[in-house]
């Protein structure tokens, strides 16, 4: 089966993602999105696995890094997010515009 | 044979994924997003089994979604958003879906021309058992397996200061 398959379901996902992350106002729903992409390079990581299995299993360790990583990202982002709609009674995105010079 | 069932089983989980992932971000309820999410996640994970990556298709189910949607559809009880049908996209919908599309375009072209011929030979699988992913993480990767637990402390001590009321 060629690995290509699985290449261009990852990049068809990380672009669904893409598309999540730029064009929704609501900051929870841009971290799915975003958890989308992440999933999106795993794909590719586990398929390099597979395509690459006579010399072990590397990718599949990486693999698991990034789903830690992505654990991490989300409790810090929901965190975040939760701090402004406390201060701002609002998770739009666009209105976060405090920092922006 | 066995080449042509892995063929189908390919084709169901990248239309449940790719149909779950479109849903995701156009739906207009959050909760039906999150609930979708959960669908696409599912998908990825079985697609992990057919890759013999059991112990990471186990870990995605455990810690995506377990974990990390329940969190989710904490975030949005917490944030008491509106749930109703109020529209969650802004008026840049058009211009990001072109730019997804030139993501997608540009890494699908790069991919295929460079992977061109590349297979992955499912009946000379040695098997990727989860010893073997044990051995590799405990006897090559120990440092960054330290500095993930690390980077895990320090994420919730600050998920914790951050959020904390005072």
């Amino acid at each position: 089966m060629p690995v290509s398959f699985f290449l261009v379901l990852a990049a068809l996902l990380f672009s669904i993602g893409v598309y999540g992350v730029l064009a929704r106002q609501h900051a929870v729903l841009v971290l799915l999105s975003i958890e989308l992409m992440l999933n999106a390079v795993n794909i590719n990581l586990v398929a390099f696995a597979a395509m690459f299995q006579q010399f072990g299993v590397q990718g599949q360790v990486f693999a698991l890094f990034i789903i830690a990583v992505a654990a991490a990202e989300v409790g810090v982002g929901l965190a975040i997010v939760i701090l402004i709609y406390r201060n701002r009674q609002s998770v739009d995105i666009d209105e976060m515009s405090l920092m922006k010079w | 044979m066995a080449e042509i069932w892995q063929q189908a089983v390919f084709w169901v989980l990248a239309t449940a994924m790719v149909v779950s992932a479109v849903r995701v971000v156009t739906t207009r309820n959050v909760v039906h997003a999150a609930l979708w999410l959960v669908g696409a996640l599912m998908s990825v994970a079985a697609m992990y089994v057919l890759l013999f990556a059991e112990f990471v298709a186990w870990v995605q189910v455990l810690v995506y979604v377990g974990a990390i949607v329940v969190l989710m559809l904490f975030g949005l009880m917490l944030t008491r958003a509106s749930i109703g049908s109020a529209s969650f996209d802004n008026d840049q919908r058009l211009l990001a879906a072109v730019c997804a599309g030139a993501v997608f375009i540009v890494s699908s072209v790069i991919m295929v021309t460079a992977f061109e011929g590349k297979e992955i030979e499912f009946d000379r699988t040695v098997g990727t058992t989860t010893e073997t992913v044990g051995r590799v993480i405990f006897a090559d990767y120990v440092l960054p397996f330290e500095v993930i637990s690390v980077l895990l402390l320090a994420a919730l001590v600050g998920a914790i200061v951050i959020a904390r009321r005072d």
